[in-house]
């Protein structure tokens, strides 16, 4: 087994994505070993959302490969790749609006959970027994994320902050090795960033996942990243250290020659 | 684990409303107070049972997978041709009346759910105007097909059919049918097909086969409705393919929204009135389509999401509210639709 050990938990190999004449993502490769935080940069449309959804099985990327514990994904559905083992968030928050907190994060349960249609007409035993078992599993969930109290609100009346963490307890009752944060901190107040940042942190901690992170906010990208890959108009042009990052002076580049208010320091 | 002991007395308090409610009815039609009108009134409920269980099983459709049907009519037709055709066959085979009804109801239901898993495999690749298109040239197909098979009496009424759907055991199949429907809902299918009306996107992110369940709920939706057509066609005793023509599948999508789309509440009390105001106003009955364009105007305007919204009749909170004292005007009886 010391060779499983060794296989990078996730693994993107020379990805491309064409659409049309655009080459939105090109011959991207990315590693992330088990528990490692890696952010992954760059100004607005450089590519990164094109990257998760290819990782994710909503965009079949048209060149090169990616494998998660070494097996080979291409192809996937977007439901087949969470099974597997990848959950994500998006930019812009998708929740399931008109449905409850607790409901949200059992949605993704769902395929935990093996009751039957007849089981549930005749509300047997087992659907009891799962429905609680899933209901305590959600609110541990809920807790991780300061959204306990909130558990029976719809979702579309939380506020924005809150939206964005009930997306992330949504990822992770899904069970995954890897999540994929698509700029969770976005909109957020320097307190609910700081937040944030300790949820992030237990996640880590307790459930020993991989994290791939998009994010704007240049400190919290710094202060937590083990890694950082930049991309530019779909192409990497740097990997490596916070600090190696920061000083790569065609990161400074892509971002001071865009007029983004982001400058690294 | 067992049931929760508060889960199983509501259910048990809704048991008991719904089999007071069904003696109510036994009374009123055994008592004779309604006079030389007893079998009239009994055809008015027995046809709102049937309704019931269209409109409910298309609100599974429009209001909890959120995609909009417009040919519910067509698989309503195939449950009421396949049922008619085989007890035809068997009528008069030393089965009893109530076996005979039970397995023309189960034909019916399993050869429109087939329909329903045929059409909607490759249609739920469609959303939205797409696939209420595709509905609506099924039903037509469909009708079409119908009028030209000699089984489906190529074109010609076909009579003659045993008269099989009385009002207490159509009750019975309405209340279980809803019953099931309501489960379903209520349990991880429900929640699931919710999500996807809700965000097809985010819910197979978050694992879900979204093609499955779409498949599943659109199967599911046209069994129950062959089961509505073969309670049709065993109290009609009779009918053409032009019967379940586009008007009809249009009528069933409008009591769905005015009753609230996503509330069985709305659809049993729109159904149940909305069936027996063509009966009550015959004479009008020309001017049906256009009262009911009205009615949808209006309801469209004042309350976009029907009458009832999502919302759920519920026994319980209603005889707990009486004991507290605070229970006002409202006492009508929902029946299956409370957990
Ligand atoms: N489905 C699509 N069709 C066409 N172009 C797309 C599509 N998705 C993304 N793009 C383009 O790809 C580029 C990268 O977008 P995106 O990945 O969203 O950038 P960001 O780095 O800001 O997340 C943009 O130019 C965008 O317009
Ligand atoms: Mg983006």
């Amino acid at each position: 087994m010391s060779d499983t050990a060794k296989e990078p938990v996730l693994k993107a190999q020379h990805l491309s994505i064409v659409f049309g004449s655009l080459r939105a993502v090109d011959d991207f490769s990315l590693e992330i070993g088990e528990s490692e935080l890696v952010g992954l940069i760059g100004p607005n449309g450089a590519g990164k959302t094109t990257v998760f959804n290819m990782l994710t099985g909503v965009y079949q990327p048209t060149e090169g490969a990616y494998f998660l514990c070494g097996k080979k994904m291409n192809g996937k559905k977007a439901h087949q790749v969470v099974a597997a083992g990848v959950a994500r968030t998006f930019q812009n928050i998708r929740l399931f609006k008109k449905m409850t907190v607790i409901e949200n994060v059992k949605v993704a349960m769902n395929m935990h959970m093996s009751y039957s249609i007849l089981a549930s007409i005749f509300r047997t035993p087992k659907y009891w027994k799962e429905e609680a078992e899933m209901d305590a599993k959600a609110m541990e969930l809920l807790k991780i994320v300061h959204l306990a109290d909130k558990a029976d609100y719809v979702a579309e009346n939380l506020p924005y902050g809150q939206q964005r963490r009930l997306e992330i307890a949504r990822a992770l009752a899904t069970g995954m090795k890897v999540l994929l944060l698509d700029e969770p901190a976005a909109g957020m107040n320097p307190t609910e960033t700081a937040e944030l940042l300790d949820i992030i942190n237990v996640i880590r901690e307790k459930f020993k996942i991989s994290v791939l992170l998009i994010e704007h906010d240049m400190s919290l990208v710094m202060k937590i990243c083990e890694r950082i890959q930049v991309i530019d108009y779909g192409i990497t042009i740097a990997c490596g250290t916070p600090e190696e990052i920061a000083n790569n002076p065609r990161v400074i580049e892509a971002y001071l020659g865009k007029d983004e208010e982001e400058v690294l320091c | 684990m067992k049931m929760p002991k508060e889960k199983l007395i509501s259910y048990l308090i809704n048991l008991v409303g719904i089999v007071v409610l069904f003696l109510l009815f036994v009374a009123l039609f055994q008592s004779g107070v309604l006079g030389s009108r007893t079998n009239y009134v009994k055809g008015i409920f027995t046809t709102a049972c049937y309704t019931i269980v269209l409109v409910a099983s298309l609100n599974l459709l429009v209001g909890i997978l959120g995609e909009f049907s417009l040919g519910h009519a067509g698989f309503m037709s195939v449950g009421a041709y396949a049922s008619a055709i085989f007890t035809n066959a068997l009528a008069g085979k030393g089965l009893s009346d109530l076996a005979l009804f039970v397995l023309a109801l189960i034909i019916g239901g399993v050869a429109a759910g087939i329909a329903g898993l045929l059409v909607g495999i490759p249609a739920l690749r469609l959303r939205g105007d797409y696939l209420a298109i595709v509905t609506v040239a099924f039903a037509e197909i469909i009708r079409v097909a119908f009028c030209n098979f000699a089984i489906t009496g190529g074109g010609r009424t076909i009579s003659g059919i045993t008269k099989l759907s009385n009002f207490y055991w159509c009750f019975w199949v309405m209340v279980i049918c809803v019953t099931i429907m309501y489960m379903f809902v209520r349990s991880r299918f429900g929640r699931t097909v919710k999500a996807i009306r809700e965000d097809y996107i985010a819910a197979a992110a978050s694992g879900i086969n979204v093609t499955f369940y779409k498949v599943l709920t659109f199967t599911i939706s046209a069994f129950f409705a062959g089961i509505g057509g073969a309670m049709y066609a065993h109290y009609m005793t009779a009918m053409i393919p032009t019967n379940f023509n586009f008007n009809y599948s249009a009528e069933l999508l409008t009591e769905v929204i005015i009753g609230g789309t996503g509330s069985f509440t709305g659809s049993i009390i729109g159904a149940a009135f909305l069936s027996s105001l063509p009966e009550l106003m015959r004479q009008f009955s020309n001017y049906r389509m256009l009262a009911y364009s009205i009615v949808l105007v209006i309801v469209m305007i004042f309350r976009p999401g029907g009458i009832f919204g999502s919302w759920e009749f519920s026994l319980v909170r209603v005889l707990k509210k009486a004991k507290n004292g605070e229970l006002f005007a409202k006492k009508n009886k929902g029946g299956a639709e409370n957990e």
